[in-house]
Parts: structure tokens; C-alpha cells; sequence
């Protein structure tokens, strides 16, 4: 049912783990819906000089997390906003339908982990930041499956 | 996925399908080739394919204590439980609209109710305890002047749990209800008696014990007022019209044969390689809680819960492996709740979609056992390694 490139994202997952300096976390999803990622970035002068993850969820969840630290890795922090889930699930040669929601937690990582940034130096003040904080609940997933 | 086709396959998944006997299939090879006549036909051929039915018919009821003329043979587990479930409610409205089930039921049960809901039923779906028991008492007290059938299942597929049939067959027998039960996975594994138990109605289907796929039976008491499931020809004493699958039918008798003539022994070997692997995970693994019954769960069960993790990367990191299994997790129910069984005993959501589910069956050895075991907590660690909410547990940080 998964891709090739899936496959090798799920086994051999790149940048797994913690940055101990990183300037830039953010968590998103819960477990009771079965998939939590977590994302660091390190940015330097407005660029993503690292990123690394650490993801509880399928096998779908933890090949977009890898997918989506190699995407942003170089990239400004404007840049790095505008990946869309589409674009994580097409850099993976496509994913099961059932498993499209999985890529949805990897740009809401993305941009979690660049609030945090934001947040942290002063670019986003404290309200804009709690508009912004994802709030994803299992209830919405099933609603998308619903009108499928 | 991308098996290596030279691996070799470690099958612990056998509540999912067995693989067929070849006894069973040499028996059936002659209704694929020349023995091809139609059971219905007066001529030689036909008859002989009729005579082979009627003697696959003798052994499902001598397995089960039941007369040959209580047998009926379907195209599956899942129809087996529909035809009784519906079949008994279109019969028996006039009588009464209420049924009583459990909450663990396969979805063939479980389904088939919610469907009979719409159609002005009622449905009682009774709890179970955290082991997975019904209680029998929870069933008697259940029980409406207007209850028209309980239905029960043998055994769970997920957590191998058995249920205490006898006791609520006796209940059911005497306030007057029909009492079915969905016995896919226990027909072959555990010893059943019909009239002990008084069961009035039973399903179950024949690959679970090494027969072939698309062949099923259920059971019916004689006397017992049901619906007939398909009309048409006067196949199945007109309660199941359709040209019968004689292979899949003269394969059912010989796997049934076999299986309940080996069952100690074959018990045996299994509850040895259950409590292995149960006793060996338990003490090599941390955070992990072992469901269903300890004791009263079938010969080659086993579900665990390893907490931090989730069940479909746990099933496809083994399957590279070479390892067989199943879950109960969202993502590989097709679905995005976990299972509704490891729900029903009480398992939060994140421990629920970490279950891992094996069952062994006769052909595996303790030399795949050692594998399994050498395997499987390198897993474990891989996927908590890159869990969050490991992290956050190391961290003392239980607020995730």
C-alpha cells in the first residue's frame, strides 16, 4: 500500500532525534488519535541550518516527518511556511488515501515549530501565537473521512 | 511491501487465516478436477459430489455433538453469523424485537445488529470485564419478555478471550431465547459440545483451521424457527439455495476432522509457545501489559500493549523482518479509532493503538519463537527511540 520512497523513509528515517540548541520546537497531533510529531529547527539568520524530529504514528506519519525535515533543511523560514502538505506527500511518490491526514501533521509541524521560533525572538506576539496553535482533533480527521 | 521474496516467512497471524493442509487439499482436488458434477444431478457423477457434501456434513457434527441434518454450509464465517443474526430477527418479530450481544463481537455480529437497528430492533450491547468476560449474569439480567436472541461469541479474535458459553447457554435455555454464538475462531481449538452447551445456533469457517478460504457453516438447532438465507434451488434443505462449493465443502469436513482428532496435542504445543512468548515479553520488555485473559484465552493467542509505540509501525518494522502479525491499531483497522475491542476492556486510546496481536499455529517452532524474540524488543526500542511521548516519559514530563 505505501510507496517505494515510503518504505525507505519508514526504515531508514532521516534526522531522527532531538537538537539540544534548537531554537525552534513545536509538537502537533495527540495520541489518542495514534500519531504525535515533533519537530526541532535550528535557524541561523533567518535560514534552516537543521531540523530533526521525533514522531509516534505509522508508518505514513514517520516517513512524512523524515520527508518534511529533508524539505525544509536550507530553506528560509518564508519559504519553509509554504510547504504544503501536498507537497510532502508528493516528495513521497504519493501516500494511501487513508493516510493523507498523517501529511497534514507535517506542515503543521513545520509551522509550529516556526511559531515557536517567532515567538521566541520576538516576530510574533503572544495572541497572534495562540491563534496560530494547531488544535487538530480526531473529530475533524473523521469528519474529512466522512464526507470522502 | 517489499518482502524479499527469499525471506523466510514467519507466520504468527494464524487468527487471521491458516494456511491450508495439504491432506485437506488432496481431498478436495478430485471435486476441482474430475469429480465436477453437480450435487443436484441424478447421474453418477452428481451423485458422488452429493455423497461427499453428506460426509463433510457427518463430520461437522460429530465434531460438534449435533445431528448431520442440523448442519448448514455457507460461503463464510460472516455469513454464517448474518444468516443467524437476521435470520432469527425476521422469524421471531412477531415474538419480540430485542437482542442481546457483547461489545467485543466481530464486526460480522456487530455490523449485522447495527443494521437490524435500522430496521426497528434492539440491540443490548452488553460490557465486558478487562479481561474481556461477559458476565453471565449481566446477560440474564439483560433478558426482556421481548428478547428474541443472544448472541455471544466463543472466543475474541483479538484477545483470545473465551467466554463462559456453557453457563450462558444455560441461561438462555432456560428463560426460553435463542442463543447463537460466533465460534469462527474457537471451532477447531477448543473442544465444543452443542447440546452441553446449549447452543441453539453456532458459526464458523474453515480456513481458520487449516481448510480453505470461502467455506463456512452454521449450525441450527432443529426446531429453531430462522429465516432462510438464500432462495432459489432446495441446496441446504432450502434454507441456502446455491450449487454448493463441494471442494471448499469436502475440504471443510477433512480440516475439521483433523483438527478436532489432534486437538490436545496440538493445544498443547500451542499454550507451550503462548506462555513462551507471553512470560519471555513480559519479563524482556518494559511498558507492556499483556489483554484478554490470562488463563481463559485461546491455545495460540497473544496481544500486547506496548506503550509509546505505534501498532502499524511495529507490524510493518516486522514485517521487513520477515514477521507476520497483526494490530489493533487505528491505522490498520481501516479507520482511525483502535480497535473497539482493547476499547471495551478499558485501554486508553495511545495504549490501544500500540497492540501487537500473534497467534501461533501448529507448524510453528521455538526455533521462530527465538527469532520472534530477538527481533521484536529491538523494534520496540527502535520505535520508542524516535517516540515523543517516550521522550517525554524519560523527561518525567507526563503532561504530552
Amino acid at each position: 500500500m505505501y510507496s517505494e520512497k515510503v518504505m525507505d523513509h519508514f526504515m531508514n528515517p532521516r534526522n531522527v532525534g532531538e537538537i539540544s540548541d534548537a531554537n525552534g520546537v513545536g509538537q502537533v497531533g495527540n495520541a489518542k488519535c495514534g500519531d504525535i510529531m515533533k519537530m526541532y529547527l535550528k535557524i541561523e539568520n533567518n535560514v534552516i541550518v537543521d531540523a530533526k524530529f521525533k514522531t509516534f504514528g505509522c508508518g505514513a506519519a514517520v516517513a512524512t516527518s523524515s520527508m518534511a525535515t529533508e524539505l525544509v533543511k536550507g530553506k528560509t523560514v518564508e519559504e519553509a511556511l509554504k510547504i504544503t502538505n501536498q507537497a510532502v506527500a508528493e516528495a513521497l511518490d504519493g501516500l494511501p488515501p487513508v493516510k493523507m491526514h498523517c501529511s497534514n501533521l507535517a506542515e503543521e509541524a513545520i509551522k509550529a515549530a516556526i511559531d515557536d521560533y517567532k515567538r521566541k525572538n520576538g516576530l510574533m506576539d503572544e495572541e497572534e501565537y495562540e491563534n496560530n496553535s494547531c488544535s487538530r482533533r480526531c473529530d475533524d480527521i473523521h469528519r474529512i473521512d466522512d464526507d470522502e | 511491501m517489499t518482502n524479499d521474496l527469499q525471506q523466510k516467512i514467519y507466520y504468527f497471524d494464524h487468527a487471521a487465516t491458516t494456511p491450508m493442509r495439504e491432506e485437506v487439499l488432496e481431498e478436495m482436488l478430485p471435486y476441482l478436477r474430475e469429480k465436477y458434477g453437480n450435487p443436484s444431478s441424478i447421474y453418477s457423477i452428481g451423485r458422488e459430489s452429493k455423497k461427499a457434501i453428506e460426509e463433510a456434513r457427518d463430520k461437522v457434527a460429530a465434531a460438534l455433538g449435533a445431528q448431520s441434518r442440523e448442519i448448514f454450509f455457507t460461503g463464510s464465517g460472516t455469513e454464517a453469523d448474518n444468516w443467524a443474526v437476521k435470520g432469527i430477527a425476521y422469524a421471531n418479530r412477531n415474538k419480540g424485537k430485542h437482542i442481546i450481544t457483547s461489545s467485543i463481537e466481530h464486526h460480522a455480529i456487530l455490523h449485522a445488529c447495527k443494521y437490524l437497528e435500522s430496521e426497528g430492533f434492539e440491540v443490548t450491547y452488553l460490557p465486558v470485564d478487562q479481561n474481556g468476560l461477559v458476565s453471565p449474569e449481566q446477560v440474564r439480567e439483560a433478558i426482556r419478555p421481548d428478547t428474541i436472541l443472544i448472541t455471544i461469541m466463543f472466543a475474541n479474535n483479538e484477545i483470545g478471550t473465551i467466554q463462559p458459553i456453557a453457563e450462558i447457554g444455560k441461561i438462555a435455555r432456560e428463560k426460553g431465547v435463542y442463543f447463537h454464538t460466533d465460534a469462527v475462531q474457537a471451532v477447531g481449538n477448543v473442544p465444543i459440545n452443542v447440546e452441553d452447551m446449549n447452543i441453539d445456533l453456532l458459526s464458523f469457517s474453515a480456513h481458520k483451521f487449516y481448510g480453505p478460504k470461502g467455506v463456512g457453516a452454521l449450525y441450527i438447532r432443529k426446531g429453531v424457527k430462522i429465516v432462510s438465507f438464500l432462495h432459489g434451488g432446495a441446496q441446504e434443505r432450502a434454507r441456502r439455495a446455491s450449487t454448493e462449493n463441494v471442494a471448499g465443502i469436502v475440504g471443510l469436513g477433512k480440516a475439521i476432522e483433523l483438527a478436532t482428532a489432534n486437538m490436545d496435542e496440538h493445544n498443547k504445543k500451542l499454550m507451550e509457545l503462548r506462555d513462551r512468548v507471553i512470560d519471555e515479553v513480559m519479563q524482556k520488555i518494559p511498558f507492556v501489559r499483556l489483554n484478554g485473559d490470562r488463563y481463559k484465552r485461546l491455545p495460540g493467542n497473544v496481544n500486547f500493549s506496548f506503550e509509546f509505540i505505534e501498532g502499524e509501525s511495529l507490524l510493518l518494522m516486522l514485517d521487513m523482518k520477515g514477521i507476520a502479525a497483526s494490530s489493533g491499531s487505528a491505522c490498520t483497522s481501516g479507520s482511525l479509532d483502535p480497535s473497539h475491542v482493547l476499547l471495551a476492556i478499558g485501554l486508553p486510546h495511545e495504549i490501544a493503538h500500540g497492540s501487537l496481536r500473534l497467534t501461533f499455529g501448529i507448524d510453528n517452532t521455538h526455533e521462530e519463537i527465538d527469532y520472534l524474540m530477538e527481533v521484536l524488543p529491538q523494534i520496540v526500542g527502535r520505535l520508542r527511540e524516535m517516540s515523543p511521548l517516550y521522550e517525554a516519559y524519560e523527561r518525567g514530563n507526563k503532561n504530552v
